[in-house]
């Protein structure tokens, strides 16, 4: 006779919490012409090219494995890449490895350097795949509260507040899920200072590389004297919108990825092949596409930057990638509570900043990877939205005077 | 002449869709709506900006339905004008919808609409091979259009699978 279900599951993933996105996507799939602002990926489909190289490779019969880090071709491709555009140069050889996405670049990456108890800096608001990858390697993530006051830059001090004996890394996105702060040369210049201080590693994911919109990008790892103790993380999903492909990848000096090809071997030998060749054809020659992908989501960010601020809901502008974080605080009610409100009574989905950790609170993220039509139309009713509540502020009032 | 930046902006937002307020276009760029207006206005007076039609699958509509064929023209060239006054008197008529000179085995590559085939025969007989300085001509019927301008025709697949919310 098997006992409670409980008594055979790992501790460890029994406490880890539902990503607290899961909740709202239930409630949000419920309901019919929703206009969703609360979709983390391109409304862009993967270019043309692209997708055509990997039906080509199919149709050529490419259904092997491939080396653990990947085809060498592609890994050459991103070698190149890096140099080029970010100026950091690493050894396709034995620096490079591509991976399913670059969430398990970030599983790698913490499984490779952590011990038991050892503490990673997580920089909140923060995407909600960090913390749980630190625990489930062995660690134990610190949340780092960012301020809305500098559009939610983290600053040395922040750093130098949660650091302990037992701080073995932090964790950068810039630009960031969900506040798309991006922090520029100087910037990461100052904190670098601090975690060169401290000792750190810098887990660096930098899948919105591609999507900045006033400054040239900067990655961490060409910062003065941080290249050693970076473990750069990209990928294709948001720049070149090939979320669905699941095809990251990660650099880093030769003794990190040297134990991380080691546990890639043993969990999923390599990245599919036929795939592989749509990323070679888009770093080859798609880099036009990614340059009028990004001007177009630039059009779009102004336009929903400058609309929720006419309406009152304060939002900084945000450097990168394609979420805008407003402040809800105007209205009194949590991100929760608003996030829900206006998805019953507008059909607007956009997610609690909530989920995001806790100085997310009063805050939500709208991401505006959707046409500029459906922008306009959520415009329109969030617009609604707030006017109702300001009627039913001055209802209340009235009522309260008559009284 | 040499645009701005906010001007280049301008103009590839009205190119993709000319429709979008003012007020909107002026969001998206940074700018106030007067300011918007006004380099719309200067770039219609410079005729950067030409026209404004809607594109439209005309075979979708009874009875509307119109006959494409594309001809190639070789040309003698005239001294003094070159191609432009041949180019001219056959742009001049309303059925010939584009008119490119162009590199290769023939001149001036010709779109011409009409409602029947036996139209765009006259016109071919009639009135564009008579030119003079026209050598020959081959045409081409449009048997289905796939994609115009930029555009494509017909359902489109590419239809958004993205899940309502997503980290």
């Amino acid at each position: 006779m098997m006992q409670e279900p409980q008594h055979y599951l790992s501790q460890m993933v029994q406490e880890l919490k539902p990503s607290g996105i899961r909740r709202f996507f239930d409630l949000a799939a419920s309901i019919k012409g929703v206009i969703s602002l609360g979709v983390g990926e391109p409304d862009f489909i993967t270019p043309w090219s692209i997708r055509e190289a990997a039906i080509l490779s199919l149709e050529e019969g490419y259904t092997s494995y491939t080396a653990n880090p990947g085809l060498l071709e592609l890994r050459e491709e991103i070698s190149f890449y890096l140099n080029r555009r970010f100026g950091v140069k690493y050894n396709p050889v034995d620096q490079v490895i591509v991976t399913a996405g670059a969430s398990q670049a970030i599983d790698l990456t913490f499984r490779a350097i952590l011990n038991p108890g050892d503490e990673v800096l997580i920089i909140e608001p923060a995407f909600v795949s960090y913390a749980p990858l630190v625990t489930l390697a062995g660690g134990k993530p610190i949340p780092v509260s960012t301020h809305p006051s500098n559009g939610f830059k983290l600053t040395p001090e922040q750093i130098e507040n949660a650091v302990t004996s037992r701080t073995k890394a932090i964790l950068l996105c810039s630009p960031n899920n969900p506040t798309g702060t991006y922090l520029n040369k100087e910037e990461l210049t100052k904190l670098a200072a601090v975690i060169q201080k401290h000792d750190l590693l810098v887990v660096s994911d930098e899948i919105y590389a591609e999507l900045t919109y006033d400054e040239e990008y900067t990655s961490f790892a060409s910062i003065e004297g941080m290249y050693e103790r970076t473990i750069l993380i990209n990928g294709f999903s948001k720049g070149f919108a090939m979320t669905g492909w699941r095809l990251g990848f990660l650099a880093a000096p030769t003794p990190f990825t040297e134990q991380m090809v080691k546990i890639l071997q043993y969990t999923t030998m390599c990245a599919p092949h036929m795939l592989q060749h749509g990323a070679i054809e888009a770093l080859r020659n798609t880099y036009h596409e990614v340059e009028s992908m990004r001007r177009s989501y630039r059009r779009r960010r102004n336009y929903i930057v400058q609309s929720l601020n006419n309406l009152g809901l304060d939002c900084h502008t945000p450097g990168g990638a394609f979420y805008v974080f407003p402040s809800i605080k105007s209205t009194g009610m949590t991100s929760e509570q608003f996030a829900e409100e206006l998805l019953l009574a507008e059909k607007v989905a956009v997610v609690p900043g909530s989920a995001f950790g806790e100085s997310g609170e009063g805050y939500v993220r709208c991401s505006y990877a959707t046409s500029l039509e459906q922008l306009q139309e959520a415009v329109k009713r969030i617009e609604k939205f707030m006017n109702s509540l300001k009627l039913k502020e001055t209802q209340a009032e009235e009522q309260y005077t008559n009284n | 002449m040499r645009l701005s930046g906010e001007e280049l902006e301008v103009l590839s937002i009205v190119e993709e869709n000319h429709r979008i307020p003012v007020e909107d276009i002026a969001l998206m760029v940074n700018s106030s709506a007067e300011d918007v207006t006004a380099i719309i206005k200067k770039l219609e007076d410079e005729k950067v900006i030409v026209s404004y039609p809607a594109l439209i699958d005309w075979s979708k509509v009874d009875g509307k339905e119109n006959i494409v064929a594309m001809i190639d023209v070789k040309v003698q060239p005239k001294r003094g004008v070159g191609f432009d006054e041949v180019a001219e008197r056959i742009y001049r008529f309303p059925e010939v919808t584009s008119l490119y000179l162009m590199s290769g085995a023939y001149d001036l590559s010709i779109t011409i609409e009409g409602k029947s085939m036996s139209e765009i025969a006259r016109f071919v007989s009639e009135k564009l091979s008579t030119i003079d300085n026209v050598i020959s001509t081959t045409t081409h019927f449009m048997l289905k259009k796939y994609k115009h301008d930029g555009v494509i025709f017909g359902e489109s697949n590419d239809k958004d699978r993205r899940m309502v919310v997503s980290p």
